[in-house]
């Protein structure tokens, strides 16, 4: 499978990811490579395989329903580069 | 004693120095912080915490003084900057997290701490961990203490974990915290002549520590010897409920492991490690290798581990795929870094995340936004999943018929910064003995084994079953007396 | 347009129209804390104060699941006598939006912890209609977006970043827009008396997504539109008709339907298209690698079953087929948790205060409760849960006319008292003498005269008109101030008029 400039625009913008109309080009070369150096995985025989669900073999911790977090807007809002009222501000949405 | 003498014991020295009261935890940290202002040319630390340091040194000597004393109480140590630690800046290698300072402790600093280890500095990585050379961190190169005999060009010293092994290996700290996602722990230890361990997936917590792949990802300490690594390890493990791929377990004192007696222990030789065009000389030393293990009583097996090749290109179909989700998060809202654009949101999104990551990162996310996307999943991520499958019961299999399985680290000694940066896929061969235990969760171990024709060193991996630690340790032990391994790089930085 | 909400069919130029809906319903999980970090649940605090790392996502922070919301899920499913998982994945559904700060939502998309169920709907005509439920999944809120508190910026608020969803999927099996107000309605009801989710719509804890597509009977399925987040029921038969009616003045016109999200405006009762929404539609679900797969065991399940209240269907058919109720009555009664919970408690104060059983007393309490009170509470615009008059009051009134001490007509004139003062029905029946009169000579007196002055009505009656028997009753009736007891009112009449 290889993809053309038009799909790594698609799959940059999917992934939020501003890309310069002249790098698409390049960009799409290296992907392919890649691609391409992924494929021999086409090789291997996994017809009747389980999927990979977890490389450890335990079971899911459960957690009390129990408040024991939060209250402290401060810390989260402190790293935020725009934050107005108590709020993360960002640029306007229009719905 | 002098500063330089200070800086050249080992954790398990300084730990007995310290507890006997041959020197205090400050006159430690001191030496050690004058060994990382001279050796800034390395480019190892992103950010130095000397007061910090101090600090804690302090207080290590206040307990050292009370008597109640952990095991890595006044030992200085490098923190990869992919540790989150309170109120000091962690970066990641991302201009993403240039000014990120958390309000939180990771898990694993947290423990090193709790047993009163002293914090010099973060150290540099490649960006997000992404990368086999550190010549991906936003914060530049981190440059190989060591050199080729009669070169002066500058060498990469692995990745991701490049900071981490660069200031060991200089002697600015005793050791340092690593991780190791396809072989960032071990082919980094492995080209500066170090020990580094990647443990069990699920033996260290992941709560704290930055997310490039959630499913491979695993803490782990890079130390000068066998010993000083079981040290820190014992530290860095623990099981945490706020982790849920943690395991709860109860941590054995690693340093036991270290009997020397591997007699009857039967070690296995995987054929499909012998790749085309490894050098004579990792050969070599693998041959070596197998032999020290026969003089010490073990009995080597010959395996086979069939899907061995596959694992790195479906490595990076799974690892991308995770880092593409994991990554998402960087979308300038909450972590300081946010490009100002006209227009919207979604136009401040494209802009902060092609400003902030840089092009390895941006090329993974690509990949794995690509393998995911719809109607790919099946044919890329699906299929990756279920060769992790069949990697994983290779391994199973094996561990039947032995204990342990001995390889080569890496393919390579390191080379020349710049050299393999512009080919992506020549980069990620890098990864190619060390991703298998990544993909099936298992613990591995690179010690210092030899030197190349240059004067370069070399690692030999020692794999485990799930929660083998203490069997590698062992074994590795072992052949570390064996190598007898004492080079160390000349310390060409002070000059 | 009543119509239409009853047969969803629309009449168009060409023929009829067969509207198709299927609701998917989110419904925040009655917990304390969130589904995957201790933070608190509470609705209507400072804005980012019930936000932990995790749920801002910070770097390195992982998920933890809640117990309580995989135990709630499993209940719900259960109640809708799904089938359970005890297997389930959470995945994780990736998309860039302002309020979902780690770039995805952690989900369930293959493998969910609930499947196939069936929610039983009770039409007006007393008829009732299954619609399946295709599956039940947990799901992680997002949070909230201020857009008009500042003319440059939205507003980010966490608090509900992390709560937990189910989001209860149905099969297209709606038919009409009633219906599908009805499912909702149902649903909500379920989820209450198990006390899964508040049913709070006003405040959010409800929320659906309706799927509405169009067809001629008997064809395949048309091209659907999605309309999200209906927070009404009342809007949600609004939408789906104005939606319907839009499908097939489209199709009519020989155009076809783009399927896409829309949004209602409830404003100019229009739906339009959510175009923001719509841009990236790929949002390459993978198991999230931060969990492993949620496990439970059959002993989890039995626990969780046990745990199950009466329900309203259940409910319903013990109150027709032991308590004799009628369907309307039982029907009314179990529709609501508060109604049913009033109605227990008023049957157990009554069984109590009188000493019969309930089967003798069932009927009389329903007929009360779904015409007086419901009448009383209708007029007044109030809910049951604040009625004037408790369970215990209104068993009260309804004892003394069990025991005799006042008649149903006054009854009513004393529940009319205690609804408007809140006093209670004995002290006002003490107050104003309302008590009957069942004193046989007190009556006789009275019949006597009645008797007397009314010759000619006595002649007719006597000679055959038995209608006129009424006429002396009302008499009486009047002269007691109707508080003469009817039944001995009857029986003197009789021997003194027949006798
Ligand atoms: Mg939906
Ligand atoms: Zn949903």
């Amino acid at each position: 499978m290889s993809v053309d400039t038009k799909t790594v625009a698609r799959i940059a913008h999917l992934a939020r990811i501003a890309v310069e109309e002249e790098r698409l080009e390049p960009m799409t070369a290296e992907l392919n490579g890649i691609l391409d150096w992924i494929e021999q995985l086409s090789e291997v025989d996994t017809d009747g395989v389980e999927p990979m669900t977890s490389a450890v073999d335990t079971k899911l911790h459960w957690r009390d329903d129990v408040v024991n977090d939060g209250d402290k807007a401060d810390e989260i809002l402190k790293n935020a580069p725009k934050a107005e009222y108590g709020f993360f501000a960002v640029p306007k949405v229009i719905e | 004693m002098t500063d330089k003498n200070l800086t050249r014991l080992t954790i398990a020295e300084a730990r007995d120095g310290l507890q006997k009261g041959d020197f205090t935890a400050r006159e430690l940290t001191e030496a050690h912080i004058s060994e990382v202002e001279a050796a800034r040319k390395l480019n190892a630390y992103v950010t130095e915490t000397p007061e910090l340091a101090l600090a804690m040194a302090d207080k290590a000597d206040a307990r050292l003084k009370a008597g109640d004393a952990a095991k890595l109480t006044g030992i200085p140590l490098a923190i990869k900057d992919l540790y989150c630690t309170k109120d000091v800046r962690t970066t990641a290698g991302s201009k993403m997290l240039e000014n990120f300072v958390p309000t939180y402790e990771s898990t694993v600093t947290q423990n090193l701490f709790d047993d009163g280890a002293v914090m010099l500095g973060k150290v540099n990585m490649d960006e997000f961990a992404m990368g086999s050379s550190n010549e991906t961190s936003f914060y530049g190169n981190t440059i190989n203490p060591w050199k080729a005999e009669g070169s002066d060009k500058e060498l990469v010293p692995g990745g991701s974990s490049g900071g981490s092994v660069s200031a060991v290996a200089a002697f600015t700290a005793m050791g340092a915290t690593a991780s190791d996602t396809g072989g960032s722990i071990r082919q980094p230890a492995s080209f500066t002549g170090l020990v580094g361990l990647k443990p069990t997936y699920g033996r260290c917590s992941r709560w704290g520590m930055v997310a490039f792949a959630s499913s491979l990802d695993q803490a782990g300490p890079v130390a000068r010897t066998v010993r000083d690594t079981a040290i820190m390890m014992e530290s860095m493990a623990s099981y945490d409920i706020k982790d849920s791929t943690s395991v709860d377990r109860p941590v054995p004192d690693y340093e036991k492991a270290l009997t020397g007696d591997i007699r009857g222990m039967k070690i296995g030789i995987p054929k499909e490690y012998r790749i085309d065009g490894m050098p004579d000389e990792i050969e070599k030393l693998w041959q070596q290798g197998i032999e020290w293990l026969k003089a010490a009583g073990a009995e080597i097996v010959d395996i086979s581990l069939p899907h061995t090749k596959y694992a790195l290109p479906a490595y990076y179909i799974v690892a991308p795929a995770e880092a593409s989700s994991n990554l998402a998060r960087y979308d300038g809202v909450r972590y300081t870094m946010r490009k100002e654009v006209p227009g919207g949101l979604q136009e401040m999104y494209e802009a902060t995340r092609a400003e902030g990551f840089g092009k390895e990162v941006q090329r993974r996310i690509m990949i794995g936004t690509y393998v995911l996307s719809a109607g790919y999943y099946d044919a890329y991520y699906l299929k990756a999943q279920k060769v992790r499958t069949r990697i994983a019961e290779d391994f199973e299999k094996a561990y039947e018929k032995v204990d342990a399985i001995l390889t080569p680290s890496c393919p390579s000694a390191a080379f020349p910064v710049g050299e393999k940066s512009n080919d992506p896929i020549a980069m990620y061969l890098n990864d190619i003995f060390t991703v298998t235990a990544n993909m099936a969760g298992l613990p591995g171990i690179s010690i210092p084994a030899g030197l190349d024709h240059q004067g370069l060193p070399l690692g030999l991996q020692i794999l485990g079953p799930a929660f083998g630690e203490e069997t590698i340790l062992k074994v590795a032990g072992v052949m570390e007396d064996a190598a007898g391994f004492t080079a160390t790089a000349n310390a060409w930085w002070k000059e | 347009m009543s119509d239409m909400i009853k047969t969803g069919i629309i009449k168009g130029a060409t023929g009829d129209w067969e509207m198709v809906m299927g609701l998917e319903v989110h419904a925040q999980v009655t917990s304390n804390a969130k589904l995957f970090s201790g933070s608190s649940t509470e609705f209507g605090s400072e804005p980012n104060s019930n936000v932990s790392l995790v749920d801002a996502a910070m770097p390195g922070m992982l998920p933890v699941i809640n117990g309580e919301c995989v135990r709630q899920a499993v209940r719900t499913g259960l109640a809708l006598g799904a089938q359970i998982n005890k297997y389930s994945v959470f995945d994780r559904k990736n998309y860039f939006y302002q309020d979902l700060p780690q770039g995805y939502q952690i989900s369930q998309f293959k493998q969910p912890v609930v499947g196939e169920g069936i929610i039983r709907l009770d039409m007006e005509d007393g008829s009732v209609r299954d619609i399946g439920v295709e599956r039940i999944h947990l799901e992680q809120d997002a949070g909230k977006s201020l857009h008009d508190q500042d003319p440059h910026y939205t507003f980010v608020d966490l608090n509900r970043s992390g709560v937990a969803l189910m989001e209860i999927v149905s099969k297209p099996d709606l038919r009409t827009p009633e219906e599908a107000g009805n499912y909702v309605k149902k649903l909500r009801s379920i989820l209450r008396y198990i006390g899964s989710c508040d049913g709070n719509m006003e405040e959010g804890s409800m929320r659906a997504d309706v799927n509405v597509s169009v067809r001629r009977k008997g064809e395949p399925f048309g091209t659907r539109c999605e309309l999200k987040n209906m927070n009404s029921v009342r809007f949600i038969i609004q939408a789906i008709c104005y939606e319907a009616q839009r499908q097939v003045d489209i199709l009519e016109a020989g155009g076809t339907i783009d399927q896409e999200t829309r949004l209602f405006d409830a404003n100019k009762g229009e739906t339009r298209s959510m175009r923001s929404k719509e841009e990236a539609h790929d949002y390459r679900y993978f198991p999230d690698p931060d969990l492993l797969p949620l496990e439970f065991d059959d002993a989890f399940i039995e626990k969780c079953r046990e745990s199950l209240p009466e329900l309203p269907d259940e409910k319903k058919d013990r109150l027709m087929n032991e308590l004799g109720l009628s369907a309307y009555n039982a029907s009314v009664i179990v529709a609501d948790k508060e109604n049913a919970d009033y109605y227990d408690a008023l049957l157990a104060a009554l069984v109590k205060g009188t000493g019969k059983s309930q089967k003798e007393l069932a009927q009389q309490a329903s007929n009360w409760m779904t015409s007086d009170l419901f009448g009383a509470l209708n007029k007044a615009s109030k809910n049951i849960s604040h009625s004037p008059v408790s369970p215990e009051a209104g068993a009260e009134l309804l004892g003394l006319v069990v025991d005799g001490t006042i008649s149903g007509r006054i009854a009513k004139d004393v529940f009319e008292e205690m609804f408007e003062s809140g006093k209670g029905a004995a002290a006002i029946v003490e107050e104003k003498g309302l008590k009957q009169v069942s004193d046989t000579g007190a009556i006789e007196a009275i019949v006597d005269d009645i008797i007397t002055n009314n010759p000619g009505q006595v002649e007719q009656y006597r000679s055959g008109k038995d209608k006129l028997f009424g006429f002396f009753v009302g008499q009486t009736m009047k002269a007691t101030q109707g508080k003469a007891n009817p039944a001995v009112v009857n029986e003197i009449l009789r021997k003194k008029l027949d006798g």
